[in-house]
């Protein structure tokens, strides 16, 4: 790998624009009380100093997207003869996400298991995965609910990530991951970082034992779930506050789960893909009004399920949780998923 | 188009036949716009597809024409939902599209040389329809073939006119029943799950494949369970509520399984493998 880099914190603001004339660069951006991911322009107000309320999924799985569009076209010659066009859209722009953390970077690895390394590619998904470069900050302190570090992972855990970055007081340490970082870092000409090195892995090491530890072994969980199958007590129990209002789905860096739907004015339309979270009635409600997940222990009990014991059975045991603590920090009923997956373990 | 594949966008096709199968049940024959994808379709039987209807949707029927006789693919839909009911209303001539083939098939080779014994009811024969066709176009590498089929009424039988064929052939044993008298009804009347037991073929040497409504699977798996099939002689075939069709949006799992991708061919044992959530 290149060699490191150090950025003076007063020089942010001209990186990212310099950046931004050859990418569309998305950084965390202040908005009211909340920080969300936004295009970067001179004049926003960047938050560096907590996670994004929402992860950056959605730069490269939209919340909605046009997966291709439709046209009824007529016959002039006979009225009652309609061809249909469909047109595909898979042309993508180089991208930047400035500024995500390990949590959040780590979740596009949970998509790539599912969406790239398969038979059958997701092409929309592909395309802007391949032309984005991950820029990741470092956590120098836990926020509340996360716990990271219980599922494998850490506040500077570089997997998923291109390049590395880590504020010390006086600003921040960039180290390349991947080679998309690297050009990256080239072309930031920074000073050279390596006499941080040292300091920032030495914050790194703080921080990571500061975050805390609902559980500390992995071993047996998914064994252990899927053993409470049939226990309706214990999920019964375990989900009597949610409301199954699907939040925790939309804030979580690993949810990918999507509706399909279409929609047409006129003689033309798009069939659109939205994300849609297995915590609804509707998720599994079929046609014939039979619903295999009718009451909602049974709900969250599959996302549970599929986050720590599905998931990982299918994919050499890497859990699809990241520990970001969004879903517990944000759920409205303070339904926590790491004391479910505690109680579970002790059940 | 783009040279990358594309595993949403469907192949554009035309509906040339429609057939009423009962009050609430259409045959739709379709055949795919361009020739030379037409020319090389091929599929496995037991596999599905997902119809669209441009501006309404798509939903997921099995290809019931079997793959020995591809001049068109077969869809039979019962009216149920708002796909459904939009595709009811369809015309010969009208288009629609088709993302096919998807999922997993009958383990058809292993079924050489064995006694195959069907069970199915209502809607639930199309899937089985595909198998017969296919075993009947290779007749000689199966053993006895019996058919048990029920429906709530006789006008609620599927496919009259090749029952009619099936049960005129020397080399299948078909049984038809419906679940209460009817009148000009003539043959077995019962629950199909009871005209098995009445009927108890012999599990030696015998798969079972076995589609219907939930209920009646239910009684089936017992009812064979009784006549000392074992569960790996008995196979079937599930419905899920799908978008996507190739195990990546995320509702037709159970377990570690999706239903689209790893079925919707099951046989028992794997079944019971994973968590009871039909």
């Amino acid at each position: 790998m290149a060699d490191t880099g150090f950025l003076p914190k007063e020089n942010l603001s001209a990186l990212l624009e310099a950046l931004s004339k050859k990418f569309q660069v998305f950084a965390p951006v202040l908005e009211g009380d909340i920080v969300l991911f936004k295009r970067f322009a001179s004049g926003v107000t960047l938050c560096l100093t907590r996670p994004a309320n929402l992860p950056p999924k959605g730069i490269i799985f939209p919340q909605s997207e046009a997966l291709f569009n439709f046209n009824f076209k007529k016959d002039p010659e006979d009225a009652k003869k309609v061809a249909i066009e469909l047109k595909e859209n898979l042309d993508f722009s180089p991208t930047i996400i400035f500024g995500s953390r390990p949590c959040d970077a780590q979740g596009f690895r949970i998509y790539d298991r599912v969406y790239l390394e398969t038979d059958t590619a997701d092409p929309y998904y592909k395309g802007r995965r391949e032309k984005t470069t991950i820029i990741t900050l470092a956590c120098n302190a836990p926020s509340p609910g996360c716990f990271c570090t219980s599922v494998g992972r850490g506040p500077a855990e570089t997997e998923g990530s291109d390049l590395m970055m880590t504020e010390l007081e006086n600003g921040y340490f960039f180290e390349p991951i991947t080679e998309k970082g690297e050009e990256i870092l080239k072309e930031a000409g920074l000073e050279d970082g390596s006499a941080y090195k040292e300091q920032s892995q030495k914050l790194h090491e703080k921080v990571s034992a500061l975050v805390k530890k609902p559980f500390t072994t992995l071993e047996g969980i998914p064994e252990k779930l899927l053993s409470l199958f049939d226990n309706n007590q214990f999920w019964e129990e375990e989900t009597a506050k949610c409301i199954s209002c699907g939040a925790c789905t939309y804030l979580c860096p690993t949810c990918y789960c999507f509706n399909i739907t279409d929609e047409q004015v006129g003689n033309t339309g798009e069939r659109i893909r939205s994300w849609d979270a297995c915590m609804f009635f509707h998720f599994t409600l079929e046609a014939s009004s039979h619903n295999p997940r009718p009451n909602k222990h049974q709900r969250l009990k599959n996302r549970v399920g599929h986050k720590f014991s599905y998931y990982p059975k299918k994919y050499n045991n890497v859990i699809a949780c990241c520990g970001c603590g969004r879903c517990i920090r944000y759920c409205p009923m303070s339904v926590d998923i790491s004391e479910i997956v505690a109680h579970a373990q002790g059940a | 188009m783009s040279s990358i594949h594309n595993p949403y966008l469907p192949e554009l096709a035309t509906v040339i036949k429609i057939i009423d199968e009962t009050p609430n049940i259409k045959s739709f024959q379709v055949i795919l716009n361009d020739p030379e994808k037409m020319k090389n379709f091929t599929f496995e039987p037991g596999q599905v597809g997902q119809l669209s209807l441009f501006g309404v949707g798509e939903s997921t029927f099995v290809i019931n024409s079997p793959p020995t006789r591809l001049e068109y693919l077969q869809f039979s839909v019962m009216k149920a939902g708002e796909v459904t009911s939009a595709i009811h209303e369809l015309a010969e001539g009208d288009q629609v599209g088709v993302r096919a083939p998807l999922g997993n098939w009958f383990p058809y080779e292993q079924m050489k040389g064995k006694k195959i014994l069907f069970i199915g009811g209502g809607i639930g024969l199309a899937p089985l329809r595909t198998l017969i066709l296919f075993m009947i176009d290779n007749r000689a590498d199966y053993g006895d073939i019996t058919i048990i089929y029920g429906a709530r009424t006789p006008n609620d039988l599927c496919y009259k006119e090749e029952l009619k064929e099936w049960e005129a052939r020397s080399d299948l044993n078909s049984i038809l029943t419906v679940d209460a008298e009817f009148p000009g009804w003539d043959k077995r009347v019962g629950l199909v799950p009871n005209v098995l037991k009445e009927v108890a073929p012999s599990p030696e040497n015998t798969v079972a494949i076995t589609c219907g409504p939930p209920i009646m699977i239910k009684f089936t798996l017992q009812a064979l369970s009784e006549l000392k099939f074992k569960d790996e002689q008995i196979i079937t075939t599930l419905e899920k509520r799908m978008k996507c069709g190739i195990g990546i949006c995320g509702r037709c799992n159970i377990g570690t399984m999706y239903v689209c991708k790893d079925g919707p061919v099951f046989s028992l044992t794997q079944l019971k493998e994973l968590p009871a959530e039909l």
